[in-house]
């Protein structure tokens, strides 16, 4: 029996420019699929964008954001993303539009957002910190 | 340790840089352009069989078939894993190192 341990996933780069989300989410979904505990993937830099429910990917084209959202529902995933990255590029929730005077809101459902500290938090309460980036 | 790397040899010096600093006993995957490095007969690819031994190298599967390449044109001693072996190499080694 193998041991099981608890993977925290850093992914620093958005959907469709780069491989990372990809990767990072079948490297999450491997770890779940072999009974490993994901305790949190942080969405750092330009890779807040993939927690953007306004995306609309051809119907034909894998959905990015979709899929991290399925995952993160079937297993109870942390998904966080970055509050000030998140800020500078337009990805909001309720409170924090309310709170900035904008007119809508777009995170995506299985998201939240929070503060670096959460990525100090991964690092020190995971085993594993694997990151995904360009 | 486990060292990653996802860039071309032949566009940044990640590679580079990593086997300078990798230490015996450290395993090296491959992933994303990073499986370029590992084509055989190319000084990356020479570079992995001397060390080999020293120091183990992987390539992601699914991302070396993604580019058009062949397990065969593959440099002699690597070895490639799908995102469960990837798994596994990040579960067996202490810390895993990105190279970005």
């Amino acid at each position: 029996m193998e041991q099981l341990v608890k993977f925290s996933v850093v992914v620093n780069e958005g959907p469709y420019t780069h491989q990372a989300s990809d990767s990072a989410y079948q490297f999450t979904k491997a770890a779940l699929e072999k009974g490993h505990e994901i305790y949190r993937v942080f969405f750092y830099h330009d890779g807040v964008n993939n927690g953007t429910r306004l995306t609309v990917p051809p119907q034909d084209e894998r959905n990015i954001q979709v899929n991290w959202t399925e995952l993160a529902e079937q297993h109870e995933l942390d998904l966080v993303v970055c509050v000030a990255a998140a800020q500078r590029r337009g990805v909001l929730d309720k409170s924090e539009a309310d709170r900035l005077g904008k007119d809508a809101d777009n995170i995506a459902p299985g998201f939240r957002i929070s503060g670096l500290g959460q990525l100090i938090d991964a690092g020190i309460a995971s085993d594993r910190l694997v990151t995904f980036g360009d | 340790m486990l060292h990653t790397i996802n860039k071309s040899p032949f566009e940044t010096s990640t590679f580079a840089s990593c086997l300078g600093h990798a230490a015996a006993g450290d395993a090296v995957l491959l992933i994303e352009d990073g499986v370029y490095a590992a084509i055989a007969d190319t000084e990356p690819g020479k570079q992995i069989k001397a060390k080999n031994g020293t120091v183990s190298f992987y390539v992601l599967g699914p991302d070396v078939a993604a580019r058009g390449l062949t397990n065969g044109s593959l440099a002699e001693g690597i070895q490639v894993v799908d995102y469960a072996g990837f798994v596994d190499l990040v579960a067996e080694h202490e810390v895993a190192q990105a190279w970005l």
